[in-house]
């Protein structure tokens, strides 16, 4: 297989094949409870891309230079600096989106997408596929998020990216709470396999 | 390169090296996003200062410290007219009572008392529901809003209280928190003005009763 081909599987990978929300299933706690709007699912999906494009490269960069028996501990370090980068940046840049995602900015340090990847491929690959798996695997999650945050705003609310489609006293409250997020994750995970098997 | 064995002279200095770095990395963009940082919210808390007073005013230079009873501290700026005549005033209030975390909010008052309106600072209440305290008390439907109204001669709590505003749905704790805030910030306007005389007591007390009940309401799932 040339270089071409795989740097294209690498990616593709992160966003259908290995989907994290929606495949592996992983980084739950921030995809139940920042989807309660597109806009606020979309732009924790991009602020996770970035760490995870990051957080990839360096410790790819790095994986000769950490031993094996404190890698978990290096990777963490290197994961909570880019996520401190990207919560001042945000603060400083765009302080109504920090504002709204407010406390789940930090906690992408404990995303276990940003150090499952980093562990299961940046620790294996080098730079240029690690930076691609983090890109693929942060759009991916960008996508289920915004697809997750759009299907809640609608049915919850009756709009989409703040776009009304129907009157909002209609809306059933329950998919912006947390039982209409465990719902809605349910029902696309299960249309998400249907689609896969065809 | 191979990998690094682990003994522990690697660990160590591997550890501490990019520690090393990380701290490197964070004071630098620390130290250039700090003025940015500070001047957003700088930025915002004027804006939200100049949308709740009334077109053409002067704020005088530093705002004035009032303590009240509650234990907070709460800033008013007060603003003149183009003679130098007191018109209104921004208060800068607070509630702890909020469903998550503290809402804080500026209230304008007019000279007579009356809310001009009002922006909410910072809140984390839930997405959906407790967060449309931002608008809610300002939509004139039914009896949302609170926009002109007096809370020395309005009773200022939710209708479930016996007051006349009604509550955002299913986000009572929410409504009680920022009608406390309003109150207390009408309280701390209040004490620094002269404007207002006798309607004083009702507002004080009207602030205390929300706060002794929305403690016992925090054990109901109703938010």
């Amino acid at each position: 297989m040339s270089n071409k081909n795989s740097a294209i599987k690498v990616l593709l990978n992160g966003i259908l094949k290995e989907n994290p929300t929606f495949v592996l299933v992983l980084g739950m706690c921030p995809t139940l409870a920042t989807t309660s709007s597109a806009i606020n699912g979309l732009s924790m999906g991009l602020a996770t891309t970035f760490v995870l494009f990051g957080s990839n490269a360096a410790i790819s960069l790095l994986k000769n230079l950490i031993p094996d028996m404190v890698r978990i501990p290096a990777y963490v370090v290197v994961i909570a600096t880019f996520v401190s980068v990207v919560e001042m940046v945000m603060q400083a840049y765009v302080p109504a989106l920090y504002d709204s995602l407010g406390i789940f900015i930090p906690l992408i340090v404990v995303n276990c997408i940003v150090l499952g990847r980093a562990e299961a491929f940046a620790s294996k690959n080098n730079v240029g596929l690690s930076a691609l798996d983090g890109i693929g695997m942060g759009l991916g999650f960008t996508m289920a998020l915004t697809l997750l945050g759009s299907v809640r705003e609608l049915l919850g609310t009756g709009k989409i990216f703040d776009f009304t489609i129907y009157s909002e006293q209609y809306g059933m409250l329950l998919f912006v709470l947390a039982p209409g997020a465990f719902i809605a994750l349910g029902y696309l995970i299960a249309i998400m396999n249907k689609l896969q098997k065809k | 390169m191979a990998q690094l064995k682990s003994n522990f002279k690697n660990m160590v200095l591997s550890l501490s090296l990019i520690s090393a770095f990380a701290a490197v990395t964070l004071a630098s963009v620390y130290s250039v996003t700090k003025e940015p940082i500070e001047t957003s919210k700088i930025k915002r808390q004027q804006e939200a200062i100049y949308e709740v007073l009334p077109p053409d005013v002067q704020l005088e230079n530093e705002p004035e410290r009032v303590g009240l009873e509650s234990g907070d501290t709460l800033l008013v700026y007060k603003a003149n007219d183009s003679n130098n005549q007191f018109v209104a005033a921004a208060v800068e209030t607070v509630s702890h009572n909020g469903y998550s975390g503290d809402i804080r909010l500026i209230v304008g008052f007019d000279k007579e008392g009356n809310i001009i309106n009002y922006s909410v600072l910072e809140q984390k209440e839930t997405p959906g529901l407790g967060t449309k305290v931002v608008d809610w008390f300002k939509t004139d439907v039914n009896d949302q809003s609170i926009i002109g109204k007096n809370p020395a001669s309005n009773k200022l709590t939710v209708k479930k209280e016996g007051g006349e505003v009604d509550a955002i749905t299913a986000a009572t704790i929410s409504s009680r928190a920022f009608l406390e805030a309003v109150n207390k910030a009408y309280n701390a306007y209040a004490k620094n003005t002269d404007a207002t005389t006798g309607a004083t007591t009702n507002a004080t007390t009207g602030a205390t009763t929300i706060e002794s009940e929305t403690d016992n309401d925090k054990k109901d799932k109703d938010e």
